[in-house]
């Protein structure tokens, strides 16, 4: 994972790189989290049928 | 700002290729399992508003559950129309429905892969399609299999514990299950194995939260068909999903092949 060839980013150092792997990690939990784990009534909803078809805690 | 734009750009594809599959599949494995399982739903409701009783309840499982559909539509056709929560806005049965399900398939599949490829980047990365098939099987073991044995998919109108808790363990035991993945796979040394080992066993002895009652209007060979629909699903899902980032990152780098010393 240190041979920069390999990387998507070719030439980040390599702190930069973890904290830009991390940000985008988060942005996905996030993403998941607001759709299928949201109290929002609406959101809830929106995505009911989703939500037991991925077994997410529901109702 | 590079890396993490590249990350974005192939967890986006390979979200949207996922996502699309997924739903798709859904459209004809579970969402009509849910839809049935709707109507026992709406039945069991129905003492708030025409007092079904529990005599009712068994009379209504035994019909098939298209003439439940027709015969509690009957009576109070505005119910019917209603969303099942009763709680806010829905989207409409039918089209609009389908079409939030669709996006909601594409949103998280984005939001899966910002993860799977962000994690697996910390490994080296998913250099081909092989590797997205391990990757994949991963995924689905951590966010599927780990999560399902406690909680397992559940359908509409069946008894379960408070919301928070349930999904304090979920997501607990999603953590737990990857670390412990990731100690037994990357790390070279017994020791960190056998925690690995331990970390995907400790959720269950704890234990998910579980209702007090699991009596249920739901009939048994419904459940465990959804529970089987619902796991093979995620599955494809998964497989498609390590899959089109080993292809589009592979494309990416253009360095496929210098990866063969890693994982797979």
């Amino acid at each position: 994972m240190n041979t920069a060839s390999v990387s998507l980013g070719a030439s980040v150092s390599s702190q930069s790189r973890v904290m830009q792997l991390a940000m985008a990690a988060l942005l996905g939990i996030f993403v998941v989290g607001f759709v299928g784990f949201s109290h929002i009534d609406a959101v809830h909803n929106a995505a009911h049928d989703y939500r037991h078809s991925m077994a997410f805690p529901c109702h | 700002m590079n890396l993490f734009r590249n990350v974005v750009f192939v967890a986006a594809i390979a979200g949207l290729v996922a996502g699309v599959a997924l739903a798709c599949m859904q459209a004809y494995a579970t969402v009509p399992l849910i839809l049935k399982a709707e109507v026992y739903e709406k039945a069991g409701d129905g003492h708030h508003h025409d007092h079904a009783t529990g005599a009712n309840n068994n009379a209504m499982s035994s019909a098939a559950p298209a003439d439940n559909a027709m015969s509690s539509a009957a009576p109070a056709p505005a119910e019917a129309a209603a969303p099942v929560e009763d709680e806010g806005w829905a989207p409409a049965d039918g089209f609009e429905r389908f079409a939030f399900n669709v996006v909601a398939n594409i949103v998280t599949g984005i939001g899966f892969a910002l993860i799977l490829v962000a994690v697996s980047e910390f490994a080296g990365g998913i250099g081909n399609w092989r590797q997205g098939v391990f990757w994949g099987l991963a995924g689905f073991a951590v966010f599927t299999l780990a999560p399902g044995l406690g909680l397992p998919p559940e359908l509409p109108a069946m008894p379960a514990a408070e919301l928070l808790p349930r999904q304090v363990w979920w997501f607990s035991t999603v953590a737990a299950t990857a670390t412990g993945l990731g100690l037994i796979a990357f790390r070279r040394s017994l020791p960190l194995a056998i925690l690995g080992v331990a970390l995907i066993v400790a959720p269950h002895i704890v234990g998910a939260p579980q209702p007090d009652s699991f009596e249920t209007a739901i009939p048994e060979g419904l459940h465990h068909q959804f529970v089987v629909a619902v796991t093979l699903t995620d599955l494809v899902f998964w497989l498609v999903l390590g899959v089109v980032v080993g292809v589009v990152r592979g494309r990416f780098t253009g360095t496929a092949t210098s990866l063969r010393g890693s994982f797979a």
